[in-house]
């Protein structure tokens, strides 16, 4: 057992250095270009407050000189000299990263108007996991004994409305059920807020049931869509395990159906459902991207839309590792009890 | 694993309601892609982001159809194409007559009306319109001189209803109507009735006179548009695009994208995950380590990045779709492959001596294709809806009309709060159909390939 969380660490460790890579190869030129702006900027304008420094020089050619010679200073300062894919840069960036040190955003800030990307960050996280959190335990829950009723009576009318609603469903996207929903009970019928943003500070002490209130409609299509396809996964695990002999066994020593269903079966069906749930509790955090800016609700995936749209890269990179992080540690927890509740995953074999 | 002949798939499947249900569903779609392909020409939906081809069109109207549910008829956008030409020359003065008719039968009044011409003629000519109305009345509209020049030339141009002398020429026989004409634009004048300012239903001849003096004239182009807030059997967007257009279009791009990107990354997986499997060891330990990495990456973040750094091309995005598609069918592919190795024919292959490209490709993945062709139709609706999502955030290929860059576009100008559902619904209900064919055809497959569901 050790070993095998041992090896299972080591990989997961591996692929969070490598999506790092990735990541920083992919936005690493923009990157340098944007910073080089910024510090060329930023001497320009200290220079222009400061007129003393430009009367002391007598001709233009020599001003600009020593503006030029400021900003290859300072670029040398900050290692922006070589290129982003030298060794050490990438090292260095990706040691700071490890420890949550993203730097500050070029355009997006905080509510609070913060601009370090680790604040921005930890702010959203918590509203990202307030609503898909709430969604997937409630989807769960329906979905398990939803699919434990309909695998205890397999082709009755509810274990065919629950099959047909799954496959429907699922061929859905989330975000076009959201629009409607939109559509309809925020515009057609004004039930509920169309922007998921409370309007209200956070300070106020009714925030908490306006932010309930906000919820309600991206809760209630998460929800709606998601479900079916959990009761359907739940049924056919159960279905399976209902034909196996020692639930035969039971049956004909004459314990109750619904015994057998609720104990024995769904104990055994507990090692896939129980992955299924670690890795849809992280699943839906990537996922939450679109639903998030259908519904604005101002969580991690809005944050993650905007960054990109004004290709704000601090934050690109800062997001994409909170997300790999919580993504990988999902899939660890889930390699883990199932190597718990299945031992012969364990091995290997 | 059992193994199961290509008859009795064939056979167990015709038998399953579902899967015939998804067969014809697919048949439809690819039956409209064809028609697509064939009835709009590609040029058409080339020019999907060229405001100047969708001029003539009206803005957000509403489809044609809904007029049948409603009891006060919505104006229908009318674009009047083939006048009955008159021509008579009388001396040297030539005239050449336009008539279009128009049976105007709307509660409401159009939104505008326009005459876009193009017409050939040298030295001078002069356009006069008019209009008969269904009371009898003669309106005149306008008459104006087309520009002079010495040569044969050609003079293209579009009169509005907004034109200011068509308003003072109406002004002009306000002794007509029985109401002050002043505040009212030039359809509502030319489209009421005498005594108050209703529409008069009924039918209008528009009639447009070109007179030339010493030499022929042609009219290239003559169009008559009647502006209304319905048109077409889906209706327009905002940028008054066809959305007939864009949906018909997006049956194809759609298929291929789910197709193109599930069959490549079933075919990836396969290879990949039999290969390990067989080979064992060493080699399985690093590709199903390799295959972790790519498993644990979070995948839509990492396609918007690469979409937004790299290209977000169509084709580029499907070879990205890909890189994602491959893992979990290399995962289940790797396990069967250890099983069926085990297997005696297996053995004697290796025994005789054969390659092991060819004991994979002739020996093993036979065994694993009915099981291929299930997680391919299961995979596409993901890649449809995966795409779609892309294009929704407005990262997808901008010069393809898809369903999901539809609703990208419904979304940026505010359809849902503008109740605009004709331009909402469509796209996502065919995103739904599409991906309903291939999971209706991927359960009835499942259920053959994995008889343990059946019961």
């Amino acid at each position: 057992m050790k070993r095998y969380v041992a090896t299972r660490a080591a990989t997961m460790f591996g692929v969070l250095m490598i999506t790092l890579l990735i990541t920083i190869s992919l936005v690493g030129s923009n990157m340098d270009t944007i910073l080089k702006q910024g510090i060329v900027f930023q001497v320009r304008s200290e220079i222009t407050e400061n007129p003393a420094i430009a009367e002391s020089f007598s001709s233009v050619d020599e001003f600009e000189e020593f503006i030029q010679g400021q900003i290859d200073q300072r670029i040398k300062v900050l290692g922006l000299d070589e290129p982003w894919y030298s060794p050490q840069r990438i090292g260095l960036t990706m040691y700071k990263i490890l420890l949550l040190d993203f730097g500050h955003a070029t355009f997006l800030t905080s509510d609070e108007g913060s601009s370090d990307v680790k604040d921005i960050i930890f702010e959203k996280l918590p509203r990202t996991i307030l609503l898909f959190t709430t969604a997937t335990i409630i989807i769960s829950i329906i979905g398990i004994f939803l699919g434990a009723l309909s695998a205890s009576k397999v082709g009755s009318v509810i274990d065919r409305i629950t099959s047909s609603f799954a496959i429907i469903s699922s061929s859905f996207p989330v975000w076009w059920i959201g629009m409607l929903m939109i559509f309809l009970f925020a515009f057609t019928y004004q039930i509920f807020p169309a922007r998921a943003t409370p309007d209200i500070p956070s300070s106020d002490p009714g925030y908490i049931g306006s932010l309930l209130y906000h919820m309600a409609l991206p809760l209630i299509t998460i929800v709606m869509i998601g479900f079916g396809s959990w009761a359907y996964l739940v049924r056919n695990f159960m279905v399976g395990i209902m034909q196996e002999d020692f639930i035969m066994a039971k049956r004909t020593i004459g314990i109750k159906q619904k015994k057998i269903i609720y104990t024995h079966a769904l104990k055994n069906a507990a090692p896939p459902i129980v992955t299924i749930l670690a890795l849809s509790l992280s699943g839906s955090l990537g996922g939450a991207i679109i639903t998030e800016a259908v519904f604005d609700w101002p969580g991690m995936g809005r944050l993650y839309f905007e960054a990109i749209t004004v290709m704000d890269l601090p934050v690109i990179i800062g997001a994409t590792y909170i997300l790999t992080v919580f993504f990988l540690v999902s899939i660890f927890i889930a390699d883990l009890l199932y190597g718990y509740f299945d031992p012969r995953v364990r091995t290997g074999q | 694993m059992s193994s199961i002949t290509p008859q009795e798939i064939k056979q167990e499947f015709l038998r399953s309601k579902i899967g015939i249900v998804g067969i014809i569903i697919l048949g439809i779609l690819i039956a409209t892609s064809i028609i697509a392909i064939i009835a709009i020409p590609v040029e058409t939906f080339q020019e999907w982001n060229n405001p100047g081809n969708w001029i003539l069109y009206p803005k957000v109207a509403i489809p044609v159809w809904v007029n049948i549910f409603m009891t006060e008829k919505i104006p229908e956008h009318k674009i009047i194409e083939t006048p009955t030409i008159q021509t008579n020359s009388e001396g040297e003065v030539m005239l050449l007559s336009h008539k279009f008719g128009v049976n105007f039968d709307y509660e409401f009044f159009p939104n505008d009306f326009i005459y876009v011409f193009s017409s050939e003629y040298s030295e001078s000519a002069l356009l006069q319109m008019s209009v008969i109305r269904p009371d009898g009345i003669k309106l005149e509209l306008l008459s104006t001189s087309l520009p002079y020049s010495n040569s044969k030339t050609i003079h293209s141009e579009r009169i509005f209803s907004t034109d200011e002398s068509i308003k003072k020429n109406l002004l002009l026989q306000s002794n007509i109507f029985n109401f002050n004409l002043e505040q009212l634009s030039a359809e509502d004048i030319v489209f009421s009735k005498r005594d108050t300012n209703e529409p008069l239903k009924g039918n209008y001849i528009f009639s447009i006179d070109t007179y030339s003096i010493n030499s022929e004239i042609q009219v290239h182009e003559s169009k008559l548009i009647i502006g209304g807030k319905a048109f077409g059997i889906m209706g327009t967007d905002e940028l008054r695009r066809d959305l007939a257009v864009g949906l018909l279009w997006g049956t194809p791009l759609a298929l291929f994208i789910g197709l193109v990107v599930s069959i490549a990354s079933v075919i990836a997986g396969l290879l990949y995950g039999i290969y390990a499997g067989y080979k064992g060891k060493k080699t399985d330990e690093m590709m199903m380590r390799f295959n972790d990495v790519i498993y644990a990456l979070p995948a839509l973040p990492f396609l918007i990045i690469l979409s937004v750094t790299i290209s977000n091309s169509i084709f580029v995005l499907v070879g990205f779709l890909m890189i994602f598609g491959w893992v979990g069918i290399a995962k289940v592919a790797r396990s069967m492959s250890l099983q069926i190795k085990t297997r005696g024919y297996v053995d004697a292959a290796n025994m005789m001596g054969q390659k092991d490209s060819k004991i994979v490709l002739k020996h093993i993945l036979p065994q694993l294709l009915p099981y291929a062709f299930a997680s391919i139709a299961i995979s596409v609706p993901a890649a449809i809806t995966t795409e779609a999502g892309l294009s929704f955030l407005g990262l997808g290929d901008p010069s393809f009309p898809t369903w999901g860059h539809i609703l990208h576009d419904a979304n940026t100008f505010g359809a849902a709060s503008r109740g605009l559902w004709w331009w909402i619904m469509p796209p996502g209900i065919m995103i739904a159909i599409a991906g309903l064919a291939f999971v209706f055809i991927g359960s009835a497959l499942d259920a053959i390939v994995n008889p343990k569901l059946k019961r």
